[in-house]
């Protein structure tokens, strides 16, 4: 009889509950998404002007509203969380050198980490009129 | 009397054509890298894609190597791509397919290719045996376990699985990742997870529940549509995903 060594190497136990939160992660932050994707879109660019009142100013007054600040970090964080790892899974079912994807899945999170922080500092402190010592223009409405 | 009528009028008589077949060939004997060979082949309207395979090795090349063993769609030992499709080649009929066109013929991907159209199941299998595909139950009964034919019908479409690995050898996430238990072994353990007589529900969920196991499925529904008997695969491979995270089937 032919008896071939080890044809399927044992499957490693670790992280497996990993992948059922992202799996359940992936589904939940989809359905989120789609609400506060669509309310952004809607709110922005049907409802008002449209999209011709769309400027600093627009943006500024949203920030303003501690409403406006929580959905659009709620936004930031969940996109790029959902965008990345949807990158992640395909990283895996494409790269077929072990290096190669932990290569690419470092990059991805690191770059997910960084935009996420980078953007929950602009929602979070965000100040449209800023002491007039550091920048040398402000906006007309900082005037008033 | 229906006989002579046939000889008479010649009803019954079935149109033959020629049809050309791309086949994949490799061996590991030649050294030489796997190729496209050609064969032109007459064939009737009833013939099915591994008749002509049949003509090619019994009149052309009796090098062509391929499995089947009931050649009738119940063993499952025939699957192989046939126009990029994964199909038994005994279940194909050759006009189905455009026959203006060759028609090509190459083993299933995602596993090893031993020779021609043969690749090594091994890993197939063992993804099979890693989900315990046998009753599991601590009772010793004396008579047949009953089952009501409802408990009988929440896991019917499961036991039409004949294990020709049409499925798994169809999903993108197994042709990368080997470690992927595949459609074949989930549905084989959803057979049993929802099975009312075993008692091992929970144990099939926890090696399910692994880093290779349901998690790995994109729902692209290769399998479903690579199955030759029907089997609603990817909508197994949900069903199994919602008993992991309910728990209990």
């Amino acid at each position: 009889m032919v008896t071939i060594e080890t044809p399927r190497s044992p499957r490693s136990r670790k992280s497996a509950n990993r992948e059922k939160l992202a799996w359940l992660f992936m589904r939940a932050s989809g359905v989120i998404l789609i609400v506060l994707v669509f309310g952004h879109l809607y709110i922005n660019l049907f409802t008002g002007e449209g999209i011709k009142a769309i400027d600093f100013a627009f943006v500024a007054g949203k920030w303003a509203d501690p409403f406006w600040q929580v959905w659009d970090t709620a936004m930031l964080w969940l996109a790029l969380i959902h965008g990345t790892n949807g990158m992640r899974t395909l990283v895996n079912d494409y790269s077929e050198r072990e290096r190669t994807r932990k290569i690419l899945n470092t990059s991805l999170w690191t770059v997910c980490i960084l935009l996420v922080i980078l953007g929950t500092l602009v929602t979070t402190t965000f100040d449209p009129c800023p002491d007039t010592s550091v920048v040398d223009a402000l906006p007309q409405f900082c005037n008033k | 009397m229906s006989n002579a009528v046939a000889e008479n009028t010649e009803i019954g008589v079935v149109p033959s054509f020629t049809v050309t077949l791309f086949v994949r060939r490799f061996s590991k004997e030649d050294g030489l890298e796997a190729r496209w060979e050609d064969f032109d082949v007459t064939v009737h309207g009833t013939d099915r894609v591994l008749d002509a395979l049949h003509k090619i090795k019994w009149e052309q090349d009796g090098s062509l190597s391929f499995r089947r063993s009931c050649a009738h769609g119940v063993c499952g030992s025939d699957a192989m791509r046939i126009n990029g499709r994964n199909r038994l080649a005994c279940k194909t009929l050759i006009k189905d397919l455009d026959i203006t066109e060759p028609i090509y013929v190459e083993p299933i991907k995602g596993l090893e290719v031993e020779k021609d159209l043969i690749v090594n199941m091994d890993p197939f299998y063992q993804a099979y045996r890693d989900v315990k595909p046998f009753l599991i139950a601590s009772d010793k009964p004396k008579a047949e376990r009953i089952q009501s034919p409802e408990d009988r019908e929440r896991f019917d479409m499961t036991t039409k699985c004949i294990l020709c690995a049409a499925c798994t050898s169809s999903c993108p996430v197994f042709w990368t990742d080997g470690q992927y238990f595949g459609p074949a072994a989930i549905v084989n353990a959803h057979r049993f997870i929802f099975d009312s007589r075993d008692e091992a529900a929970d144990v099939r969920l926890e090696i399910l529940n692994d880093k290779e196991g349901v998690w790995r499925c994109r729902t692209t529904f290769n399998c479903t549509e690579a199955c030759p008997r029907g089997i609603e695969v990817t909508r197994a491979i949900a069903e199994v995903k919602q008993a992991i995270l309910r728990g209990k089937p």
